[in-house]
């Protein structure tokens, strides 16, 4: 190192206009935490639109599961692919929301790795709200994959006897559900030391409750034991509530249920998730 | 500002313990309003920890700590109204452009949207990042990223600002530019603590600086108080022919009366001299004896010699960061 770092004459502007910034700022009054928490839910829809990668990650595996399963065992599980399409579209729905859902832990556990949450952390906002405008921002992920394999079952043929209105009731629950489940995702990631290590445990988590659920057969065709268990997943009684709202023969009870292990998710770990974020970084 | 007001940070005995590990281990400081305090020392020494205490990240497992007459436990929400931090990280989101960091930044504290944008546009533009500011900040240089960083720590002129190694991976262009910035914060009556690992950053903008080793305070005081407790620094030589290093460690011993260093290069050698006119007399004295000088320089004290003269034993560089 030589006796005294060189001083760039040359640019004396950068001290000057940084002083001018720093002079003509006020502090304005501190926002509402629902201010800060839709600030988050902007960020996440942002990185929807610089990062779509993402997207295609939990959308082109659904489409895949829904073109192989239909046309390729549709026939021999159902009797016909037309009749196993009006079977599986509604399971494959409650599956590509699932799993877009292990995303927001990825996302969360990116930005402690990252630092950007340190940042977060020491701002005078709603300590929770970088965690619920995730949240919320994730929503528009799961509405955008819940689209595209609707679009794509029509266009496969698929008959919505419950109607339009039974769709769209269908895929809000879909979204209220993993908004529930997506704070499970959330202590995962918090807990995890890397994205990566999230991303394995979310699916492993996952893998088991998706195909061990009445998402791709009929539960009566299971062994006893097995089917118990298939008749105690909270998925399972997703699929049933969206597959009856689809086709028009919703039972009274199936909405209320899905909606009330929605809230009880919510109650356990979202509190659980808030937390380890104070003690995060 | 207020003269009177009482000090920007008094922390008294702060302990934080990871694990079996003393990451900070009773720290005092006191850090006076409206200056640069440098807190230098080595990788591990737990600079980083001792910050995420003060600003209110991490609880101390023991002491206190007063960060501009707010006590950083019971009152952390106040403390964060008045300090932004800009942490070894640039904690910036990769995947946003710098205009919408800013923009994001602005809005979490309180800027309506237009306003927002405005600001954002108008820190893009005095931090000399403008033409950048539509690019995803993951395509930034290193010097872009640290510039961006500090502005969203500037969105609203914090009282006291922590700066951890901001200039740590930087060109020395791009360290410039940052220190330049640094001197306009100053300016504007800003407090920064400022955290390094280089005695010439501190040396250049700090006030007063604190060496911390192991999670204490080792030594205290103005830059020219520590480098008198250093000594002057070393004379560098590098020789154009190898073979003749130990006629010129005779030569050097000679004049300078101090013991001569080898380096691991078998060129070059160093040795402390006092100031600037004896350590040229050593370097004529080289080339009357007909040695060839390939070039030579007379070094500030390092943070390493720093270490040597304070602790007696050199400053640890492969610890990890805490």
């Amino acid at each position: 190192m030589s006796a005294a770092a060189p001083r760039i004459e040359a640019e004396p502007k950068l001290e000057q206009s940084v002083h001018a910034a720093l002079v003509s700022c006020e502090r304005p009054p501190r926002p509402s935490a629902l201010a800060n928490s839709l600030t988050f839910g902007w960020r996440g829809m942002l990185k929807i639109k610089h990062v779509p990668e993402q997207l295609l990650d939990v959308t082109v595996t659904p489409v895949l599961f829904l073109l192989m399963f239909t046309y390729l065992f549709g026939g021999a599980v159902a009797g016909s692919t037309d009749e196993y399409l009006q079977f599986i579209l509604p399971g494959v729905l409650v599956q590509s929301v699932l799993f877009t859902a292990v995303y927001s832990g990825v996302a969360l556990n990116t930005d402690i790795t990252k630092g950007v949450v340190d940042r977060f952390r020491s701002l005078p906002t709603w300590r929770p709200s970088p965690l619920v405008g995730a949240v919320v921002g994730d929503s528009a992920r799961y509405l955008i994959a819940a689209t595209i394999v609707t679009a794509l079952g029509f266009i496969m043929g698929f008959e919505a006897g419950g109607g339009a209105g039974g769709v769209l009731v269908a895929v809000a629950v879909v979204v209220a559900f993993t908004f529930g489940l997506s704070w499970v995702f959330t202590t995962v990631g918090l807990i995890m030391r890397s994205p990566t290590a999230v991303l394995n445990t979310g699916f492993m988590l996952l893998f088991p409750l998706v195909f061990l659920s009445n998402i791709f057969v009929e539960p009566s065709t299971l062994p006893g034991w097995l089917e118990s268990f298939v008749d105690v997943n909270p998925i399972s009684h997703l699929v049933t509530a969206v597959r009856g709202l689809m086709d028009g023969s919703v039972g009274a009870g199936d909405v209320p249920l899905v909606l009330g292990e929605a809230a009880v998710l919510t109650a356990v770990f979202a509190p659980l998730t808030v937390r380890l974020y104070r003690r995060a970084g | 500002m207020n003269a009177s007001a009482p000090l920007a940070i008094e922390a008294t005995g702060l302990r934080k313990t990871f694990g079996s590990t003393r990451a900070v281990d009773g720290v005092d400081l006191a850090v006076p309003n409206g200056a640069v305090y440098g807190v230098l020392g080595p990788n591990g020494a737990g600079k980083t920890t001792t910050i995420k205490m003060l600003a209110t990240l991490l609880v101390p497992d023991g002491g206190s700590a007063r960060v501009l007459g707010h006590d950083v436990v019971t009152e952390a929400d106040a403390v964060r109204g008045l300090v932004s931090l800009t942490g070894q990280l640039a904690s910036v989101d990769e995947d946003l452009t710098g205009r919408e960091n800013l923009i994001m930044m602005a809005r979490l504290l309180g800027y309506a949207r237009r306003p927002a944008k405005e600001r954002a546009d108008e820190l893009l533009d005095a931090f000399g990042i403008a033409d950048a500011g539509g690019r995803q900040v993951k395509h930034y240089s290193g010097g872009m990223r640290r510039r961006l960083d500090i502005a969203a720590s500037i969105v609203v002129t914090p009282r006291l600002m922590f700066l951890d190694e901001p200039t740590t991976g930087l060109d020395p262009r791009s360290r410039n530019q940052v220190w330049e910035i640094i001197r306009a914060l100053i300016g504007e009556g800003t407090t920064v603590l400022l955290c390094t690992q280089y005695l010439d950053e501190a040396d250049q903008l700090a006030d007063r600086i604190a060496v911390i080793d192991h999670g204490r305070v080792i030594a205290e005081g103005t830059p020219s108080q520590l480098k008198a407790s250093v000594g002057q620094g070393a004379l560098h030589v590098r020789l154009l022919d190898p073979e003749q290093r130990p006629a010129a460690e005779l030569v050097l011993s000679r004049t300078l009366d101090a013991l001569v260093h080898l380096e691991s290069d078998p060129a070059a050698l160093s040795v402390a001299a006092a100031d600037a006119e004896r350590a040229s007399e050593a370097v004529a004295a080289l080339f009357e004896e007909g040695i060839e000088v390939g070039n030579f320089s007379l070094g500030q004290p390092t943070l390493d010699e720093v270490f040597l003269a304070l602790t007696g034993q050199p400053a640890p560089t492969e610890e990890v960061a805490a």
